[in-house]
Parts: C-alpha cells; sequence; structure tokens
C-alpha cells in the first residue's frame, strides 16, 4: 500500500471490542446461594456476561473508498461499526482512529414513539448536531424524501402508528440529512419497498462523493457490489479476507454455500 | 486473493504511528472538561427539545395533558395533610401547618423526582446513546429541566396554598427564587451522579426507594425541624441539620412564611446551601464527565 499517496481516513490498529451483557445469566447461577457463593468467592457476577465481539481487528481505510462490512449473523460487523463511531469503547490493542467524527447511520436509531414523526425530525437532526436553523430548512425535505406522507397526512401523527417500514424509511432519512466526513451504514440500505431502496441507494451514493469515506453492512450483496469496490470479510471477530470486492465475495460465497 | 492477511503485514505501533501522522483522532478519546462543557453547550437546543419530548410523551396518552402537572402536587399535597395533619397530629406549635407540609413536600418532591428519573436516564435510552453521538450529559441534564418545569407548576400550587392560608406576600418572597435556583443546579449535579453511579452499578437502583425515604424524614419534611433539636444533640443534630435538603425546605418557608422557627439562622443556611449547590454541581459534572465514553457499553 502507497501509504504516502493516500490519505487515512480510518485506522484500527489491533482493536478488541468487548460488550457486556447484565441479567442474562444461565438458569441455576441467579439463586440466592449462588449469589452468596460469588459475594464471598470474589467472582465475577455470573449476571454479566462477557461478548468478545471484535477480536484484534487491524485495517486502514482512505479517503474516497466505500468499504463493504461482510459476514455471518453475529459476526461482529455492528459492533465494529458503533467501535469507529466512538460509540463503544475499545477494549484492548491500539485502538481505533479516525479522520473529524465518524458518523453513524442505521435504522435501529431509535426515537420516541409517542411523538409525531415531525418532531422526531427534530429530535433526531438536533441530536446530530444541527442548528435549530438547519433543522427548520431540513424538516420538509427530510419527510419529503422518506415519502411517509405519500398517504395522507402521517408526520404529524405518533410514530407508534407507523408501519414498521415507515419508520424504518424516516430514520434513514433523518441519518443521511447530514454531511458526514467518515459514514458508517448499518443495514440501512435494506429498509423500505423496492422503489425507496433504489432512492436510498441513491443517497449513498451522493453522501459518499461528500463524505471522505463509507462503510457499509449489508447482507445483501447487490448493494455491497453496487457501492464498495474494496470489502471487509469478518467472521467471529476477525478479519477473514480483506481487498477487492469480487474477490472477498467469491470466497465468501463458498464460505458460506459449504 | 488481495490482503489476505492485512492484520498480520503491518501490525504494532506502526498503525499507530500512520494514525498519529495523519493526525486520525483516537475513537473513544476522552474530550477534555472545556472541550466537553463548550459540546454539551452547542447541544442545548437539544437537551431542551429532549426534555420537550419527554414532557409530551408522557402526558400525551393523559386526556386531561398538562393539567396534571397542577394536580399531581396538589394531591400529594392532600393526601400528606390528611395522615400527617390530621390523622397523625405531628404539627406541634407550627401556626400554619398547611403551608409549612406543602413547602417541605414540594421541595423534596422536586429533588426525589430528579433522582428517581435521573437514575434511569442513561439506562433508559441506551438505544439512542448507541446510535448516535452527542454529550451524554445531555440527558441527566434533560430529565433535570423535565422536572424544573413540573417544581414551577408544584410552586405555584404552593403559592396560592400559602396565600389561601394568610400568608402576607412581602419583599421576602424573592428569596425563593435564588433557593430554588440553587436546588435546581444542586439537582442537576444529583442526577449526573446517580445517573453513571446506576449505569456502572445497576444494583443500586433497588436501593434508591429506601435511601430516598430515609433522606425524606432526615429533612423535617412532615414535621417541624425543631422536632430535631428536641431528641439530638451535639454532633448529631450538626449532621442532621447540615443536610442539604433540610436546608433547601428550610430556606423556601423562611421565604414564603412568617413566624418559622428555623434550625438555624437565615444566612448561615444561605451559606451552607451555596456550598452544597457548588460542590455537588461541580461533584457530579466531573464524576459524569469521567465515564462519558463507557455509556455505550452498557
Amino acid at each position: 500500500m502507497a501509504d504516502s499517496e493516500r490519505e487515512p481516513t480510518v485506522i484500527a490498529d489491533n482493536a478488541h471490542v468487548v460488550y457486556r451483557i447484565y441479567g442474562s445469566a444461565a438458569a441455576g447461577s441467579q439463586t440466592p446461594l449462588a449469589s452468596f457463593k460469588r459475594i464471598i468467592t470474589g467472582k465475577k457476577s455470573a449476571a454479566v456476561r462477557e461478548v468478545h465481539a471484535v477480536k484484534g481487528v487491524s485495517f486502514v481505510a482512505y479517503k474516497g473508498e466505500a468499504i463493504g462490512l461482510i459476514g455471518t449473523n453475529g459476526s461482529g460487523k455492528s459492533t465494529l461499526l458503533r467501535a469507529i463511531a466512538g460509540l463503544l469503547p475499545v477494549e484492548r490493542g491500539g485502538g481505533i482512529f479516525a479522520a473529524g467524527q465518524p458518523s453513524l447511520l442505521g435504522v435501529n436509531a431509535a426515537l420516541m414513539n409517542d411523538l409525531s414523526g415531525e418532531r422526531n425530525v427534530e429530535l433526531g437532526c438536533l441530536a446530530m448536531g444541527m442548528t435549530p436553523a438547519e433543522v427548520k430548512q431540513q424538516t420538509a425535505d427530510i419527510i419529503e424524501f422518506s415519502g411517509i406522507n405519500e398517504r395522507g397526512d402521517f408526520s404529524s401523527l405518533p410514530m407508534k402508528t407507523y408501519s414498521s417500514g415507515m419508520s424504518a424509511r424516516l430514520r434513514f432519512s433523518i441519518a443521511a440529512a447530514k454531511k458526514h466526513d467518515v459514514l458508517l451504514i448499518d443495514e440501512a440500505l435494506a429498509t423500505g419497498d423496492a422503489k425507496f431502496r433504489k432512492r436510498s441507494e441513491q443517497r449513498v451514493r451522493d453522501l459518499r462523493q461528500e463524505a471522505g469515506t463509507v462503510f457499509l453492512v449489508s447482507h445483501s450483496e447487490q448493494s455491497i457490489r453496487d457501492t464498495c469496490e474494496r470489502t471487509i470479510w469478518l467472521e467471529s471477530g476477525v478479519i477473514r479476507a480483506d481487498g477487492a470486492t469480487d474477490d472477498v465475495m467469491k470466497e465468501y460465497e463458498t464460505y458460506v454455500n459449504k | 486473493m488481495a490482503q489476505t492477511a492485512v492484520a498480520d503485514s503491518d501490525t504494532g505501533p506502526s498503525l499507530t504511528e500512520l494514525a498519529r501522522r495523519h493526525g486520525l483522532t483516537k475513537a473513544g478519546r476522552l474530550p477534555s472538561l472545556p472541550e466537553y462543557t463548550r459540546h454539551l453547550w452547542s447541544y442545548r437546543h437539544f437537551i431542551a427539545a429532549f426534555a420537550n419530548a419527554k414532557v409530551s410523551a408522557s402526558l400525551g396518552s393523559t386526556k386531561l395533558g398538562v393539567v396534571w402537572q397542577l394536580l399531581t402536587p396538589l394531591i400529594n399535597a392532600g393526601v400528606y395533610y390528611v395522615i400527617f395533619g390530621v390523622l397523625i397530629n405531628t404539627k406541634q406549635n407550627v401556626d400554619n401547618f398547611i403551608a409549612y407540609l406543602c413547602a417541605g413536600v414540594f421541595v423534596f418532591g422536586f429533588t426525589q423526582t430528579v433522582v428517581q428519573a435521573g437514575s434511569q436516564s442513561i439506562t433508559a435510552n441506551m438505544a439512542l446513546i448507541r446510535a448516535l453521538h452527542f454529550p451524554r450529559a445531555s440527558l441527566p441534564i434533560a430529565v433535570t429541566l423535565v422536572e424544573v418545569r413540573n417544581m414551577i407548576a408544584s410552586m405555584i400550587v404552593l403559592i396560592a396554598i400559602v396565600l389561601l392560608t394568610g400568608e402576607p406576600i412581602n419583599a421576602q418572597w424573592l428569596l425563593l427564587i435564588p433557593a430554588l435556583l440553587l436546588q435546581s443546579f444542586f439537582n442537576a449535579g444529583l442526577a449526573l451522579f446517580v445517573s453513571r453511579l446506576i449505569s456502572k452499578v445497576t444494583d443500586i437502583r433497588q436501593l434508591i426507594p429506601y435511601i430516598l425515604r430515609i433522606w425524606m424524614y432526615g429533612s423535617a419534611v412532615l414535621y417541624p425541624v425543631t422536632f430535631f433539636s428536641q431528641r439530638l444533640h451535639g454532633w448529631e443534630l450538626a449532621l442532621v441539620e447540615s443536610n442539604p435538603m433540610l436546608i433547601f425546605i428550610e430556606l423556601v418557608r423562611h421565604a414564603l412564611m412568617e413566624n418559622v422557627e428555623l434550625a438555624q439562622p437565615a444566612p448561615l443556611l444561605w451559606l451552607q446551601a451555596v456550598v452544597w449547590t457548588v460542590l455537588v454541581t461541580v461533584g457530579g459534572y466531573v464524576y459524569f464527565w469521567r465515564g462519558e465514553k463507557g455509556y455505550g457499553r452498557g
């Protein structure tokens, strides 16, 4: 790799990410006696389970690259994105470095279900760090892009009345409204109907032109092939392959179809 | 196949070195305290919008809506009056016990609800924290703002009660404003403190109701403050009377009511209130800031 020519935007140096999950103890370890024993012996509570989701991942991403992340379910793709965004701390290793503040664009972004779509747009935009003036300016565009008003005035209704597709579309539209240095996209392209999918893929291509680097997690091979020239294959938290999308995809397919 | 073993070919300090050379910042790096404060200030609109959203979300499903903000303190005061003013007569020699009791109940209730809501402000918003990047202190501060709003409603009720029970309006009433302002900052510090503590040690949430109850009994909410000086002496009395909640309640009673017997002279109460506020606000904020990068972990 010619480091001197290209400008790195995201560098992961042997990064480990560990999740802690509370209240998921196996049956039998929650009895008073077992708890008492833990207190006496000073052992870590069995109610806290650690999941070592990313195990020593290293890579360098450069400006202008779109990188696909693939891997079977639970391979640590989403966790890795969250760690790049700084939302989950890196446990061990050299850490993850990034230019500016990477933004995670996911369909899981929580909004308030009791509030109207419009107020959720406002809240989401403010949470991404927009000023109230920018929010006012963009609200109409965001609702327009999400298309939730195609069947009547849904934007003034509480989000709990939306279908799951509608709320996913609204979330995507909110997240995609901002310009980002490093953009991390988690499965966001799989939401909505075919028409919306086409529109959102176009939006991602636009964002990529403005953004330095785009990471895309997806189970849709087509959307990775369409948007990314480089792909990283993650399996059980370890990088299995990192290279041109076609090569990595071929290898991944043989692995999955085994 | 292209570069399967990137991890092996250039690991170690060289990657970290490369990152440093290009001026990349470490993900999950703790910002300095002034930097964090500036960042938090730039999110003030989000904090306000989040607080408003929480109010609308919680009242949105009720028919009476905002009226509940006034009804809740009224009912609260009514219940305590029936039990402690009528059934168990704890009023001793206080002239205007209804107003005395309500001042205690409302002022303590302000801190109580902030602590309760603050204790959940991180754990209940985990999805939001894991999805978006904003200074986490926004959440406990927004929770405090919601309760400041409720407190203003309950103060309107309190002033009505005080007037109806025959207290005269005078310039001393203006002292209500600094007293509640100090308490609001004190509460914000407390909310920041408990939200981090409980996100780390979830078990403490089970203890919060008991801690709050003991705190209430120790704050002369339900009986006159002279109750303590009659029974306790020396360091025990000093300990009880240095309780910040007791001090805030005394200040509000002092501001609104004539002929109230205070535990200590008013200037001394003010001094202690300021010291407590600075201590808890700054301490809670710094404590919360130090944990900033760990809240997404769960």
